[in-house]
């Protein structure tokens, strides 16, 4: 059984631009901040992205690097609207295949069980329809000869993901309270990357947490990048909440500037610049 | 318009908590715009049975607890993230993301959300302003509206009741009208509206063609301070009903139990309406 440890940066070596690649997470939650901040450094660009979006989508648009967005929302939670999304989205930047919360799900699962569609009620009557020429729908072959959505594969190139615990196989732990979708991220895409924040032996994903937060099985995961505090500043419950008061920062901020002062050329200056500025915060 | 307001756990907490009130009570101020906001989004759970009530928002959310602690008992509610709790945050069950959509879609829910945009029909507009290719102002997105209005009965909560709102036409359908409604056939046989809230009335589709009636009226609004905050032709019945009185019991739930701190007066100042 291979050792599939690796950097955030060998992570973000092996994508290419105009690659379709899911993020992980929810909204400002668990969101793989690490693996994404990693990707800002490098130049890959032209990507489409399948994210049930936050701060991760608010990051790749204001920098440039979305083609296209498949989504059911942006939101930084706290924050009800992503205003570098908002921004973007307001000058047209990028294409966007905006569906439902419960299409997306469906979507993810089509491409988990390799189908090219499930059929969905929701979209129906809506202007998902309408934004969305692509969609068609699917007629039952049943008495009751409903019509339906026939929601298309989100199949992805690579899924990012961030999880609690994980080993060197690639078995993925989750301890806060919501799974989100990540395994079906993962089970959707030809790579799966995870950042965790603790690389642990196998026997402790047991030792303290029962079975059933063993999220993702190591026969879906690509790459293990152990990154804590790698959701910063998302939420990763338990082991930190989201930190509203940087949130708000990246908020507010012009986008090149909050680039300018936080992607420094690695992780640690990401740290080193956070810190400086909680510092400065406390005075 | 009773309610079974004795010996339910919330009143006792009620009568335990609140301090001084063990002999004769001091009679109580009366009811907020705030509160009366409270009552009309609390009637939207009446008679819903055991189901999931999901209230987006503050007032809503108070509205669903006040009704799950007094006249609609076998409400579950949520603690806003992955857990079922019962009124006091005790824990009954786990309902992370994917299972609360795999929920509406079994249709044991009634949601109220939001609405940037609200139409005649009730189609309902949360993603943009404007041309959707390139919008005016981006809001949230379709989220889980297109889902709930086909799935589950679905109401809504406007604090602020304007002609930006109640429009004439909707720039993107998100939550799905009766009229968008009627011309799907037996895909839509669960879609059901339940009543729009706002910080003027309660407002319902039980006309003729589903278009929106004015259901009751906040005390101290005129009907006609309603028609010129909403920028559609509403129909209004003969006689008018007001929004119901809220029970003392009630009263001191939402004031002493649910929002101690009066976070309700801020959707809802009581000076911003005349």
């Amino acid at each position: 059984m291979g050792d599939k440890t690796m950097s955030a940066d060998e992570v973000v070596s092996r994508l290419q631009s105009g690659m379709t690649l899911g993020i992980g997470g929810w909204g400002s939650r668990r969101k793989p901040m690490t693996l994404v901040r990693a990707l800002l450094r490098t130049d890959i660009t032209d990507l489409t992205v399948v994210s049930y979006g936050g701060p991760d989508v608010g990051m790749l648009a204001a920098a440039g690097r979305v083609r296209k967005l498949v989504t059911a929302f942006v939101t930084l939670d706290s924050i009800p609207l992503e205003p570098h999304y908002r921004a973007a989205r307001e000058r047209a930047g990028f294409e966007l295949t905006e569906v439902d919360e419960g299409m997306f799900l469906s979507g993810l699962r089509a491409a988990a069980h390799r189908l090219p569609f499930l059929p969905v009620r929701a979209g129906l009557g809506s202007d998902v329809m309408r934004i969305n020429p692509h969609l068609k729908t699917v007629t039952s072959p049943y008495e009751d000869a409903e019509t339906l959505v026939a929601m298309p594969a989100l199949r992805m190139d690579a899924a990012l993901i961030h999880m609690s615990r994980a080993d060197r196989l690639g078995n993925g732990q989750y301890l806060g309270p919501d799974p989100y979708f990540d395994d079906l991220f993962c089970a959707a895409a030809d790579a799966a990357y995870v950042s965790c924040e603790q690389i642990v032996d196998t026997a402790e994903l047991t030792k303290a947490a029962p079975p059933q937060s063993l999220l993702l099985k190591r026969l879906a995961v690509t790459g293990v990048v152990e990154a804590p505090n790698g959701a910063h500043f998302t939420s990763c419950a338990p082991d930190y909440d989201r930190d509203e008061e940087f949130q708000r920062l990246y908020a507010t901020t012009p986008w090149p500037e909050f680039a300018e002062r936080f992607l420094g050329p690695d992780e640690e200056a990401y740290r080193a610049a956070v810190r400086k500025w909680r510092k400065e915060q406390a005075r | 318009m009773s309610t079974s307001e004795t010996n339910t756990p919330g009143m006792n907490t009620s009568e335990t908590h609140a301090p001084g009130t063990a002999g004769a009570r001091a009679p109580l101020p009366p009811p907020t715009r705030a509160e009366y906001c409270v009552i009309a989004c609390a009637e939207a759970w009446r008679g819903a049975g055991e189901i999931l009530a999901s209230p987006m928002g503050l007032i809503p959310s108070l509205g669903a607890r006040l009704a799950r602690l007094t006249f609609a008992p076998d409400l579950l509610l949520t603690d806003g993230e992955a857990l079922l709790v019962g009124p006091d945050g005790t824990p009954e069950g786990w309902l992370p993301y994917r299972q609360h959509l795999e929920l509406v879609a079994g249709g044991r829910r009634h949601v109220m959300m939001g609405a940037s945009q609200i139409d005649r029909y009730g189609n309902q507009n949360i993603s943009c302003i404007g041309d959707w290719s390139h919008p005016r102002r981006q809001l949230l997105g379709m989220r889980g509206a297109p889902l709930n209005t086909l799935n589950n009965p679905t109401s809504y909560w406007i604090p602020r009741h304007s002609r930006r709102v109640f429009v004439e036409q909707v720039d993107v359908v998100c939550g799905v009208g009766y009229d968008r409604a009627a011309g799907l056939g037996g895909a839509a046989r669960f879609h059901a509206l339940g009543r729009v809230v706002s910080d003027l009335g309660a407002f319902d589709f039980a006309t003729p063609d589903h278009s929106m009636r004015l259901a009751s009226l906040h005390p101290g609004v005129s009907v006609e301070q309603v028609r010129e905050a909403t920028g559609f032709a509403l129909t209004v019945p003969d006689e008018v009903s007001r929004t119901r009185e809220p029970e003392e019991a009630e009263l001191r739930l939402i004031r002493e139990v649910l929002d101690p701190a009066g976070a309700r007066m801020r959707e809802v100042p009581e000076a911003a309406r005349g």
